[in-house]
């Protein structure tokens, strides 16, 4: 499965389109991060938890969306975008969507 | 009296951990980008078309989060108003790491360039009073390398 955040694939045709697939994921992060970055909110500087955490997440919403691609049959999602939208106190919900593709 | 001597001290560990550890993170970045400055990132949406690419998705994040100090001193300048510099290193610190991270999964890829290069912000915790603790920086874009380079993903 080709994950590209371009339009255009030079050498490459777009057969067919198949629409937008997502996927999505929402995490909270646990306690013993929470303590570290109460912390580090003193210190200053970067939260590895965090970052850990949020790479995460948004692995598995590219797996989402690629399961959902795969099962309406495209080899390709183009245009690929992110985002991320803090829902709760603690919770971030990691976004990806992009529009399928059949490659020849 | 004790809470003004708490504030203190959180103030003084802030100023100077927090001088240091960015002072250090601006070497480690300026050095980074050295080494990566053969790597062109592009903002451009269309491909040079003159040779085949594979193309694979890159990207790097960052969370990174202000110290004490500097957060008492943004509170006071949504007082005065005006320019919030211990914010804008911030996030010209996480910008610079996330786009050297994926500069760096490219690079290991032997990417030639980085096309349609993107950033996203977003602020992950407020903290109390709702204000910006902390922000996640993710930066992403679409590595190009030369076909058959044996470096197919």
């Amino acid at each position: 499965m080709l994950i590209s955040n371009m339009e255009i694939l030079p050498g490459k045709e777009v057969k067919t389109h198949l629409g937008l697939v997502q996927g999505s994921s929402v995490r909270a992060k646990h306690v013993g991060r929470d303590i570290m970055a109460g912390l580090k909110n003193i210190f200053g500087g970067e939260l590895k938890g965090y970052t850990e955490l949020l790479q995460e997440s948004r692995d598995e919403a590219m797996a989402r969306m690629k399961q959902q691609a795969e099962s309406i049959g495209a080899n390709a999602i183009l245009n690929v975008r992110f985002s991320t939208s803090s829902v709760a106190q603690g919770a971030a919900e990691i976004y990806v969507y992009g529009s399928a593709v059949i490659l020849e | 009296m004790t809470n003004l001597i708490i504030f203190l001290v959180l103030m003084t560990l802030g100023y100077l951990v927090g001088q240091m550890a960015e002072k250090k993170h601006y070497k480690s970045i300026i050095q980074r980008e050295k080494q990566l400055r053969e790597l062109p990132t592009i903002a451009s949406r269309f491909p040079p078309t003159d040779k085949l690419f594979d193309q694979h998705l890159v990207m790097g994040n960052t969370v990174i989060s202000v110290d004490y100090f500097k957060r008492f001193i943004a509170a006071l300048r949504n007082l005065l108003g005006g320019r919030v510099t211990s914010y804008e290193s911030l996030l010209d610190r996480a910008r610079r790491e996330s786009l050297l991270r994926m500069k760096q999964q490219a690079d290991a890829m032997g990417a030639e360039y980085v096309f349609n290069v993107k950033y996203e912000t977003a602020s992950i915790s407020k903290g109390r009073k709702n204000a910006i603790g902390s922000v996640e920086v993710l930066a992403y874009g679409t590595a190009l390398i030369a076909s058959g380079s044996g470096n197919e993903v």
